[in-house]
């Protein structure tokens, strides 16, 4: 997508594993240093239900297949590239509606008012288009991010297995990223959780 | 072909490109006060009219963005006209004649874009009533010291020669290319320095239009500073490089970038929406206990997302839009919880 050589990894995916975020917040602060953030944080972190249980939980943009961001989008600000990355909203064109960010269902995009802008998770582009990894996935010290080959996802989490499925109520969403679920398993049902 | 033509827009690009051609016959007086070294600029024109109107009334029909056309048009006469175009006007000073939202989004952003924005604004308002004909000047009968200026054919204003005035109006694209070209040099070097605009920019979308404005604007100076200090030597390279260069930004105009330029004020309606949600019934999260929309948005957007084939109504009836982005998050989180503790492993 860039004007330079384009080194983007298609060998490589990001594998998610928020049972493992120990909420150390490392992710916000490189994330941060990414240059098309505008220094601007896009991963969240966030207690699950702190009143109850000290359980927190890190979400990046998903990247999904048919991003429904994107379908929602008046302004036909939000585009999916080749190499599957939902970009952030275009500046010349977001109106700051806030629709993708109330109908993302993974709650992933955000707006800033003073910019009349919706921004959200490129995965770290100007990184992996250079064939780097994205900030978050380098220093997270638990493995919940994790930014490599399937291979070496496998070898290190034998027993779960990565998926790209998710029930919302009656959609299905498929992802870029994956989430590392119990072996065997094909699919995430986020329904009657709560 | 034709099966992929859209007839709504079919039809509203070509009355309204007839109803231009109209105004333009009426305008001028039968083309009396038609300049016919103008010719391929009309043309232009009367294209991007055309492409414009079409690719509008095609955006138009998206399930979301005729959402908020429709809810704007019935918001501004719900009975509150005044309060709403109040709203309005504040809305259009701030943001598109200070265009306080870019200038938020980055200073050399900000400071390039409305240099380069207020170049293009006074470029339109100049260049498209003198094509069509609906602007001519005069001198004044009866001396040689004293320009008309002619609106639809009526005498408008008159002024000196030889006076600030005169130098002000006859140089108004020279100075509409000066603002252009110091809004482009800004923008341009911040294209070539900031990492993050180098990874994620492209030539067509972020370039071209940068180029372009620049070609414009200087073949448009060179024009004067040919007759000025050439003699006119370069007169024919420098008017057939500029017409170029304006007829490919008007044929450009309803596909590229420049179509921003129409679509922008649509920001407008959602300063409306914003106001009339804010004063409405607001949502409130069934994880946080906090309201996060304006409850008429999450209604709206029920209907949109359904529109588009994408139902996220839960068996217990509940739709996941009825949560807020941080309810979501957590319901994704304990979901993820839920899948491992019923596993027997926690991790793996």
């Amino acid at each position: 997508m860039g004007l330079r050589m384009n080194a983007f990894r298609t060998d490589q995916e990001f594998f998610l594993d928020p049972q493992r975020c120990i909420g150390c917040h490392a992710c916000e602060m490189a994330c941060a240093e990414c240059e098309t953030n505008g220094q601007l944080p896009m991963i969240h972190v966030d207690y699950v239900d702190r009143y109850f249980t000290p359980q927190t939980s890190v979400q990046i943009c998903m990247h999904c297949e048919d991003p429904v961001c994107a379908k929602v989008c008046p302004a036909v600000a939000i585009e999916k590239d080749e190499y599957g990355i939902v970009h952030t909203a275009k500046t010349d064109r977001c109106i700051a509606c806030s629709n993708c960010v109330n109908a993302c269902p993974f709650g992933v995009p955000r707006k800033i008012q003073p910019m009349d802008l919706m921004v959200k998770c490129n995965m770290c582009y100007d990184r992996t288009s250079a064939g780097k990894k994205p900030m978050c996935a380098t220093v997270c010290p638990s493995g919940a991010l994790f930014y490599g080959t399937r291979e070496e996802m496998t070898r290190k989490r034998p027993n779960s297995s990565p998926v790209n499925s998710f029930k919302f109520g009656k959609q299905t969403v498929k992802t870029r990223v994956n989430i590392m679920m119990p072996k065997g398993a094909t699919e995430l049902v986020v329904d009657d959780s709560e | 072909m034709f099966t992929t033509l859209n007839l709504a827009a079919l039809l509203t690009a070509t009355l309204a490109t007839l109803g231009l051609v109209v105004s333009i016959f009426v305008g001028s007086r039968n083309l009396g006060n038609f300049d016919p070294a103008l010719i391929a600029y009309l043309f232009g024109c009367i294209f991007a009219c055309f492409g414009v109107v079409y690719r509008y009334i095609v955006w138009l029909q998206r399930p979301p963005t005729w959402r908020y056309f429709v809810r704007g048009w019935q918001l501004f006469f719900s009975g509150k006209a005044i309060v709403y175009g109040w709203e309005l006007t504040k809305h259009f000073v701030v943001n598109f004649l200070g265009q306080r939202f870019i200038r938020n989004r980055g200073k050399a952003l900000g400071y390039g874009h409305f240099l380069m924005a207020w170049g293009c604004m006074l470029a339109f308002a100049v260049t498209f009533p003198l094509v069509f004909g609906w602007i001519h000047f005069g001198l004044k009968p009866g001396g040689i010291d004293t320009y008309e200026i002619y609106t639809f054919g009526f005498k408008t204003a008159e002024f000196p020669l030889h006076t600030w005035i005169a130098t002000l109006i006859f140089n108004a694209l020279n100075w509409s290319a000066i603002l252009v070209i110091a809004g482009v040099m800004l923008l341009m070097r911040r294209r070539l320095t900031h990492a993050g605009q180098i990874a994620i920019q492209t030539f067509e979308n972020d370039w071209l239009p940068l180029l372009l404005l620049l070609a414009i604007s200087v073949t448009g100076i060179g024009i004067s500073l040919d007759y000025k200090l050439m003699e006119g030597r370069a007169h024919q390279f420098m008017a057939i490089t500029h017409a170029i260069t304006v007829i490919l930004f008007l044929i450009w105009m309803p596909f590229g970038k420049f179509f921003h330029i129409i679509q922008r004020p649509a920001q407008l309606g959602i300063a409306i929406y914003r106001k009339a949600g804010a004063e409405g019934p607001q949502a409130v999260c069934p994880h946080t206990g906090e309201e996060f929309l304006p409850g008429m948005q999450v209604d709206d957007l029920k209907t949109v997302t359904a529109q588009l084939g994408c139902d996220f109504t839960r068996k217990d009836g509940k739709s996941h839009l009825d949560y807020s982005p941080r309810g979501k998050r957590a319901l994704l989180a304990r979901a993820h919880l839920k899948a491992r503790a019923e596993s027997g492993r926690y991790f793996g």
